[in-house]
């Protein structure tokens, strides 16, 4: 244990040095070729973008093209590798954009994130159908599922009794699906990430497009079928009435929380995934950076940087667990105080009676 | 910054892949799963209720067994208390049956003893009175043998009557 904790303290102060070498070789302007350019190198592997890179051989890109779809005076789809052939360029952000007028085209190109997106999602079909397939084939009465099966009733036991049936109460079943799908998704795309190589590696829940449309669904989950004293609590809360008359202050506040709470998952889901991705992507850029320190230092600071990346992967996992748990637990939650009756009309019906 | 821009193009394709596989998890994915994790969760519980009961009834059984065998054990002790009581109430009616007959008995005897005594003390007293008669026949013939003496007695026993009739009278 204090072994550990020495390495880890070594580790940490050598990278505190790190940023500052790396912003050396920057003032010397572009990097030489040979050398990391760290910039392209961490939001190349978080970004999107419209190729599946590989790997490079010998500075020869290997990446598997994907389809650009475009709105732009009419349909039109082609492949990644001919973007200049059909008149579309690169902006600085990587983007598509028309090479003669310089705008952003209606653009919904299969790019790496949405391939990641239907092969996690065709995965997830099926192990929840291969699932659910063991039932039909089996007497669940009398066997309980081993395997795949078996994990996913785990989970899937965990998940509605720990988190929806505690956080939504009554009628949990009407929001079971939509919960555990947002679980299972979160979860598989979060493991999926942590993979390095072709299938996985993508960065999509760190994405901030797919955990806002997850922050939006839940918001209408939420909103939707929020009961009469929720909506009362929000526009006429109970608190003293110069808060919300004629200035409608305590309303108003109540609004904005409308809004503030999805906005809170959204960004908690993506701001741990990149940040998740980003301290590993560091620590194995460590590897390359000290490279030309030396072949002593740069050995050494290897050997920590592959303990410290092991330490960083395995916190991954948790944290792919944890954030899929978090997600859907707040959510839950935050349907159930839409549904929640209030407990002082309870009181007067039980006294009444 | 492109990482906090929200891009048109995976939103979309987000939106219609989510939907989709939601649509077809949430109507033939999850609820079969949790619907037979339900059932079966139930089912042991039912069964768990079910063990417990038969083990309740199963130990009312052997409390009732037990109790049975208690009550057989008292029923047995008491039969054989009884019959002892039996034997030594018939031991001792026989025994007072025994006693009374042979009080009867003696009773008798000493009855027919009195009746003996009393028919020997009249057959003596008989023997007697005829024995006095004759030795006062023989006394009498002795003292009456001359006419006078008879004469004598004869007013002496009517002097004697007449004494007698007048006292009575």
């Amino acid at each position: 244990m204090h072994r550990i904790r020495t390495i880890a303290c070594i580790a940490l102060c050598l990278m505190a040095l790190l940023p500052a070498s790396a912003a050396e070789h920057d003032t010397h302007g572009e990097s030489a070729p040979g050398e990391l350019d760290m910039n392209s190198y961490i939001f190349g592997h978080i970004g999107d973008s419209y190729e599946w890179h590989i790997t490079s051989i010998n500075g020869k890109h290997i990446s598997i093209p994907l389809l650009c779809i475009v709105f732009d005076d009419g349909l039109k789809v082609f492949s990644s590798r001919n973007i200049e052939e059909n008149g579309y360029t690169l902006n600085e952000n990587g983007k598509l954009v028309n090479a003669s007028t310089g705008e952003r085209p209606v653009d919904i190109s299969i790019t790496k994130n949405v391939l990641s997106l239907i092969m996690s999602s065709v995965l997830l079909v099926v192990l929840v159908l291969l699932s659910a397939r063991w039932y039909k084939l089996h007497d669940p009465l009398k066997e309980a599922p081993r395997g795949l099966p078996g994990l996913m009733e785990m989970l899937i036991t965990m998940v509605t009794d720990d988190i929806i049936k505690e956080g939504v109460g009554k009628e949990w079943e009407r929001y079971a699906p939509y919960l555990l799908t947002a679980f299972f998704f979160i979860f598989l795309n979060n493991l999926l990430g942590i993979v390095p190589f072709f299938p996985g590696g993508a960065n999509l829940t760190g994405n901030i497009a797919v955990t806002l449309f997850l922050a939006v669904c839940t918001f209408l989950a939420v909103n939707l079928f929020g009961n009469k004293h929720y909506y009362k609590d929000i526009f006429w809360p109970d608190v003293p009435t110069w808060l919300k008359a004629p200035i409608p202050l305590m309303p108003l506040i109540e609004t904005v929380g409308l809004f503030t709470k999805p906005f809170s998952l959204m960004v908690r889901l993506f701001a741990n995934i990149l940040a998740g991705h980003i301290m590993i992507l560091g620590v194995v850029a460590v590897i390359f950076l000290t490279a030309k320190l030396g072949p002593m230092l740069n050995g050494s600071l290897s050997f920590i940087a592959v303990i410290f990346g092991i330490f960083m992967d395995v916190l991954e996992l948790l944290v792919a667990f944890i954030q899929a748990y978090v997600f859907t637990m707040l959510s839950s939650v935050f349907i159930g105080l839409s549904r929640q009756e209030p407990e002082e009309e309870t009181r007067q019906i039980e006294t009444t009676k | 910054m492109s990482l906090i821009t929200p891009d048109f193009g995976l939103f979309f394709w987000m939106t219609l892949i989510f939907a989709i596989v939601f649509f077809i998890l949430a109507k033939f994915g999850f609820p079969i799963i949790t619907g037979m994790v339900k059932k079966r969760s139930e089912r042991i519980e039912q069964s768990l209720r079910d063990a417990e009961e038969a083990q309740k009834a199963l130990k009312e059984l052997a409390a009732e067994h037990k109790r049975m065998i208690e009550e057989a054990r008292k029923e047995q002790s008491r039969i054989l208390n009884e019959a002892a009581s039996t034997g030594d109430q018939i031991v001792a009616e026989a025994k007072q049956q025994a006693r009374e007959q042979t009080a009867a008995m003696i009773e008798k005897a000493r009855e027919e003893i009195r009746i003996e005594q009393d028919t020997a003390r009249r057959q003596i007293s008989n023997e007697i009175a005829t024995l006095s008669v004759e030795v006062a026949e023989k006394l009498l013939r002795g003292h009456l043998d001359s006419d006078e003496r008879q004469s004598e007695l004869i007013d002496r026993l009517i002097e004697e009557a007449r004494a007698s009739h007048k006292s009575v009278n």
